[in-house]
């Protein structure tokens, strides 16, 4: 663990799925699996392996069939989504589509937009961490898809919950900017330390934010690890088969541009 | 299993207006049922030779006006779609798509102002046939006014059915050197003959259960339907035990056309969606396109002509009198106010359904519906198997021993109506409510935004021109209706369709037309400001 990282460890809960059993009218899915405290796990896998579906059973849009969900300990199989401490950006729909950005964000303090000064502020802030300065009356439509995402994430730099869900969220972005956003994501969890569980197709966004890495296949957890161990070549073979010979080169050269 | 989260407000909401329409239309056959039982011989005996003979004129009239209204609309439906540039031709459209909006009466006055005994062609009828011209009534004068309202509605719907076809198809049907009658055989007719039981079926559902058009143009005891026979057993001859025994026959009547209609997948509602003007690869010869231009032309003229003579004799009127008058005032503010409150309520109904609907979709995921479920979605669209006339004549029956049945008249005209627009109004507020809740759903689960914050904040932004439309169009419906007004209206409670009828009972034709283009326009107004607020709407999405 890095040093400077026991000031944040009071930030972020550990995520723990004990025996979670999920059935969505096919095959069940079984999820028994710690993701640490504080730390980014990139979460990768087939599709159809259930990344989503272990995203929206933490974060109370599924309700597991047996099993239960734990955040920093404490059980919120049962809890509604709102209540829980955790925060979700989606692919796509972060924002409602008629309030302009500032509500947008806003939202994550006041789910009746009954706002106070300092939530004002603390907007301002978020809005300026995200580089959305200026553009706080503007309605998404008028925002480029990157900027869209930067709002949910000043939504979440606001609502300051200590798990943090991402769903292939820069999925649609072209390779320069996901590599910004992934950076944005970085630098926040840099300074707030919270839990981050980031599902993902692409080998070299695990690579570069990643620390841990849980890999599903076929409804259940294959393998766990540290990314470096995965993405050397000490994860499981059906971790390498899914990357495949190919991303391999990404993977190097997605080192040689994070060393220059 | 985890216990669910605490039940969605929005089911609630559902269960709440589906209990309110089940209360509604369960009380009408509560009272027809109480009726039946207490004079069982009497309602036995009210099934004679008169019954069966409006029996079998329901039947008839409807068979005939279906079969004049529906093969017409086949071929000028296909004579546009063969002319996809026709002088006119969204103008032709928009014409055909007032019917609609049109009230009943309203459309039965034009219809007399043109073709009645003292109509506009009377006195070129009576030159022609060498003697008095005796007017249209009877069943020649339904037959008009059933063609009148829908061979315009059968051409939008098949026009609609053949520009399903796909472009390749013409493309390739020009490049094979294809004429017109082996286009028509092998493309344009599977196309027809697949719309055909649908409309077909709509068009003899709206003739069986038409009542305005009966009771004004039909003609005494020989031209009677199930309906009218409702409303005149109870309103002139006082006779509940006929009444119980019409309705009874009524509703199975349209029961089974209904079940007839949705095995055939009818869209009940009847709305179509029409392009302006669709490419097309074909060239037409200039035989055929006289002929086409013939028939549109001539279908045009029957469409436009009782339009026009609404507006000629509605002019003719004394307008400024009309105005000034205190009743015709005074049913005008009793039909804006019962129209508004009940355009209100049918939204308000709407809007429960729709959210119900969608959370309980959302709550069951994969699994198979449940009954509620089922209510809040195809349930809704069935009340239109229960004429307004009907449960106006189980409540008629119901309350008439309570005390002074004319006075809950208000009531009885804002709830039925509502209901009654309600599977229309749902049409236009449940897609647009649908799309929102697939953006936001999750978005407000997790940010904790339910209840009124939820309507305020989130839906009602999205929502606002839906529901202005639904607004619209129920109110539209509302302001026109004759069906339930025509039994509980009263010398205190009159609306303007009841004045306007009372007006023609005593020969004040000239009143009457003076009104109808009134409440023609107003209706017509606000059924465009339905379809302009629907499509402004859409091009924001």
């Amino acid at each position: 663990m890095p040093d400077g990282a026991a000031s944040r460890l009071e930030r972020g809960a550990s995520v723990r799925l004990d025996k979670v059993l999920f059935s969505y009218g096919e095959a069940p899915l079984v999820f028994d699996v710690d993701f640490a405290a504080t730390k980014i796990t990139a979460i990768m896998g087939p599709s159809g392996s259930g990344k989503s579906t272990l995203l929206n059973l933490v974060a109370g849009f599924e309700t597991p069939r047996s099993g239960r969900v734990l955040i920093g300990g404490a059980d919120v199989s049962v809890q509604p989504p709102s209540a829980r401490p955790v925060s979700m950006v989606f692919q796509e729909n972060n924002l409602f589509a008629h309030l302009p950005v500032e509500q947008n964000v806003g939202l994550g303090r006041s789910p009746s937009l009954r706002l106070t000064e300092a939530d004002r502020t603390d907007i301002a802030e978020a809005l300026l961490r995200t580089g959305l300065a200026g553009k706080e009356k503007r309605l998404p439509r008028e925002l480029s898809g990157g900027e869209r995402q930067r709002v949910a994430l000043a939504r979440v730099l606001v609502r300051d919950r200590p798990v943090l869900l991402l769903d292939e969220p820069f999925a649609s972005l072209g390779p320069a900017l996901r590599d910004d956003m992934l950076d944005l994501v970085a630098g926040v969890h840099a300074e707030r330390g919270m839990t981050v569980l980031f599902v993902t197709h692409q080998p070299q966004d695990a690579r570069r934010i990643g620390q841990n890495v849980v890999f599903l296949d076929n409804g259940a957890v294959a393998a766990t690890g540290k990314a470096d161990d995965f993405f050397t070549g000490a994860g499981p073979d059906a971790f390498r088969r899914y990357i495949g010979s190919g991303v391999g080169d990404a993977v190097s050269r997605d080192i040689a541009r994070k060393r220059t | 299993m985890h216990a669910r989260h605490p039940t969605d407000p929005r089911v609630t909401a559902g269960v709440i207006a589906l209990t309110a329409i089940a209360l509604l239309i369960g009380g009408a056959f509560a009272g027809l049922l109480v009726e039946g039982a207490g004079d069982l011989s009497g309602a036995w005996a009210a099934f004679d030779p008169y019954l069966l003979r409006v029996v079998r004129f329901t039947l008839w009239q409807a068979a005939l006006s279906t079969l004049l209204s529906v093969v017409p609309a086949l071929f000028v439906a296909r004579a546009l779609s063969r002319h996809p540039r026709f002088f006119g031709r969204a103008f032709i459209l928009q014409l055909f798509a007032v019917p609609l909006a049109l009230p009943a009466i309203v459309a039965a006055l034009g219809i007399l102002a043109l073709y009645g005994r003292a109509g506009y062609f009377a006195g070129l009828f009576s030159a022609v046939g060498g003697q008095g011209w005796p007017g249209i009534y009877g069943l020649s004068g339904i037959l008009v006014a059933h063609v009148f309202f829908n061979l315009p509605l059968g051409v939008r719907l098949f026009l609609e059915a053949l520009q399903t076809i796909q472009a390749d198809q013409w493309r390739l049907a020009s490049q094979l050197g294809m004429g017109p009658r082996p286009a028509f055989r092998l493309i344009e007719w599977p196309a027809l003959r697949a719309a055909l039981p649908g409309v077909a079926g709509l068009v003899f559902m709206l003739c069986i259960t038409s009542f305005t058009i009966v009771l004004t143009l039909g003609g005494g005891p020989a031209a009677t339907t199930l309906e009218v026979g409702i409303y005149q057993a109870l309103r002139f001859d006082f006779d509940p035990a006929r009444a119980v025994a019409l309705t009874l026959l009524q509703i199975a009547l349209t029961f089974i056309v209904v079940l007839a209609l949705t095995r055939l997948g009818t869209n009940v509602v009847g709305d179509t969606n029409l392009p302006v003007a669709p490419r097309r690869y074909l060239s037409v010869k200039a035989t055929e396109a006289w002929l086409n231009a013939a028939l549109i032309v001539l279908a045009l003229v029957f469409v436009a002509g009782p339009m026009a003579a609404t507006v000629a004799a509605g002019l003719g009127a004394d307008l400024g009198r009309l105005a000034g008058e205190a009743t015709v005032r005074q049913a005008t503010l009793t039909s804006a106010v019962l129209a508004c409150l009940s355009a209100l309520l049918s939204v308000v109904l709407s809007l429960a359904l729709t959210m119900a609907r969608r959370a309980l979709a959302l709550n069951r995921r994969a699994g198979p519906r449940t009954m509620l479920e089922h209510a809040t979605d195809t349930g809704a669209g069935f009340v239109l198997v229960v004429p307004p006339i009907v449960i106006g004549a189980g409540w008629f029956l119901l309350l008439r021993h309570a005390g002074d049945v004319f006075a809950i008249a208000p009531v009885m005209v804002v709830t039925v109506n509502a209901v009654m627009a309600m599977p229309f109004a749902l049409r236009a507020v449940r897609p647009a409510y649908d799309v929102g809740s697939e953006r936001h759903e999750r978005l407000c689960a997790q940010l904790g935004i339910s209840g009124w914050t939820r309507l305020r904040l989130i839906d009602w932004p999205s929502l606002r021109r839906p529901l202005a439309t639904a607004f619209a169009f129920a109110m539209a419906l509302s302001l026109g209706d004759l069906g339930v007004i025509a039994l509980f209206g009263s010398d205190s409670v009159q609306t303007l369709p009841y004045l306007l009828l009372a007006r023609m009972g005593s020969y004040r034709t000239e009143d009457a037309a003076g009104l109808a283009l009134l409440l023609g326009l107003v209706c017509l107004a606000l059924v465009m400001a339905a379809h302009w607020m629907g499509r402004e709407k859409n091009r924001d999405a």
